[in-house]
């Protein structure tokens, strides 16, 4: 394998952990809001290192800029929604859980 | 079209129809790279002027509708990479709580007010709290922003250092970095 | 050890992680709970489909349909949200 190759695997995995970590979080952690950060940052980052991955598979060509505009579009784009979905619910008076105090 | 006063419109409406069009191309653009000859002809290209035209007439009052932008881009690029840093850590703080057993998370919701005046700092602002460690922006009107925390001590960046503010007003040219008014 | 096997095996690991959303997705409790694990799971879609892609030798296609469906996601997510927080869609922005 190339070195270029290794790197991309590296990559690739990384993102690749991060997405399975958010799944986990989004099953484990105890009510909307925090499950909410669960979904925004592991998916986003997992996203950008996946696709920073397929653009070292294959580094000069129009795929590249493709898959660029992809991570783009998704780092801007993924904060958004969850800011939509998070309003939404907070709007309609969905109340946060809190720990309980002893 | 509605005239905003004394701001000219047009300018921005063909740096959006162009923005479109260039991107209508780049997705044109497999074609070539695959070597499949004749899909990227004056056919094509009508389409993408016709379509960019109609999309940027129906989305004329929705993305940069002539809002003064006093942003510095290159003051913006070392704020992106901190905020790349910023993505980072947060990732691994919440691996590190949600992997732990007792997950050591004490939810708590808290409310702060920023100067800005220009919408797409407030943008920027809650996009990047989005994306740093522990919080999750909930709702933003006019100048309050709410926010949700994972923890107490994520919440304190942003009541008291403030240091995100901060690296935006100087991106954007606000508050105490202001030289136009 | 083929660079093209490891990306299967991420993409079958990214298969697993939705499979685990879909749980999210069925349960609840609320609304809101359903609709973040459908945004989830179309982000992720969007990240198998250019792997894919890549295993069948074809990127360039399958690059164009992953663009359109991150922004096909994006955009019911946010009418969905939008519904959801004022109960119809044909009203101004305030």
């Amino acid at each position: 394998m190339e070195p270029l190759h290794v790197v991309s695997a590296i990559f690739v995995f990384g993102g690749t952990f991060f997405m399975v970590v958010g799944s986990v979080g989004l099953i484990r952690l105890p009510d909307f809001y925090a499950r909410l950060h669960a979904a925004g940052k592991p998916d986003t980052l997992g996203e950008i290192l996946i696709v920073l991955g397929l653009i070292l598979y294959e580094p000069l060509s129009f795929l590249s800029v493709k898959l660029f505009f992809l991570s783009f579009f998704i780092l801007v784009a993924n904060p958004t929604a969850t800011h939509a979905v998070a309003m939404a619910a907070y709007k309609r008076g969905l109340v946060p859980w809190r720990k309980k105090q002893e | 079209m509605e005239e905003k006063a004394g701001m000219n419109i047009r300018p921005i409406l063909t740096f959006k129809f162009f923005l479109l069009f260039a991107f209508w191309v780049l997705l044109s653009m497999w074609a070539l790279d695959h070597n499949y000859p004749g899909q990227f002809n004056a056919l094509h290209i009508v389409q993408g002027l016709i379509a960019s035209a109609i999309v940027v007439y129906l989305l004329r009052d929705l993305i940069l509708h002539g809002e003064k932008l006093h942003m510095k881009f290159l003051r913006a690029i070392p704020y992106v990479f901190w905020e790349l840093w910023q993505i980072i850590l947060a990732n691994i703080d919440v691996a590190y709580r949600v992997l732990h057993p007792k997950m050591p998370i004490d939810p708590l919701i808290i409310e702060f007010y920023v100067p800005y005046k220009g919408d797409m700092t407030k943008t920027w602002l809650a996009n990047s709290i989005t994306l740093t460690p522990g919080t999750i922006t909930v709702l933003v009107e006019g100048n309050r922003f709410i926010v949700h925390a994972l923890d107490k001590s994520f919440a304190d960046p942003l009541l008291i250092d403030q240091t995100m503010q901060k690296k935006l007003m100087h991106v954007f040219m606000e508050g105490e970095y202001d030289s136009t008014s | 050890m083929d660079i093209l096997d490891l990306f299967m095996i991420a993409g079958i690991f990214v298969a697993i992680s939705i499979v685990l959303d879909l749980y999210r997705a069925f349960s609840g409790p609320t609304v809101f709970d359903r609709v973040m694990a459908v945004s989830v799971i179309g982000t992720k879609t969007a990240v198998i489909i250019p792997i894919i892609g890549f295993l069948f030798e074809r990127p360039g296609l399958f690059i164009d349909i992953s663009l359109s469906y991150a922004l096909l996601n994006f955009v019911g997510t946010l009418i969905v949200a939008k519904y959801l927080e004022r109960g119809e869609l044909w009203s101004p922005y305030t």
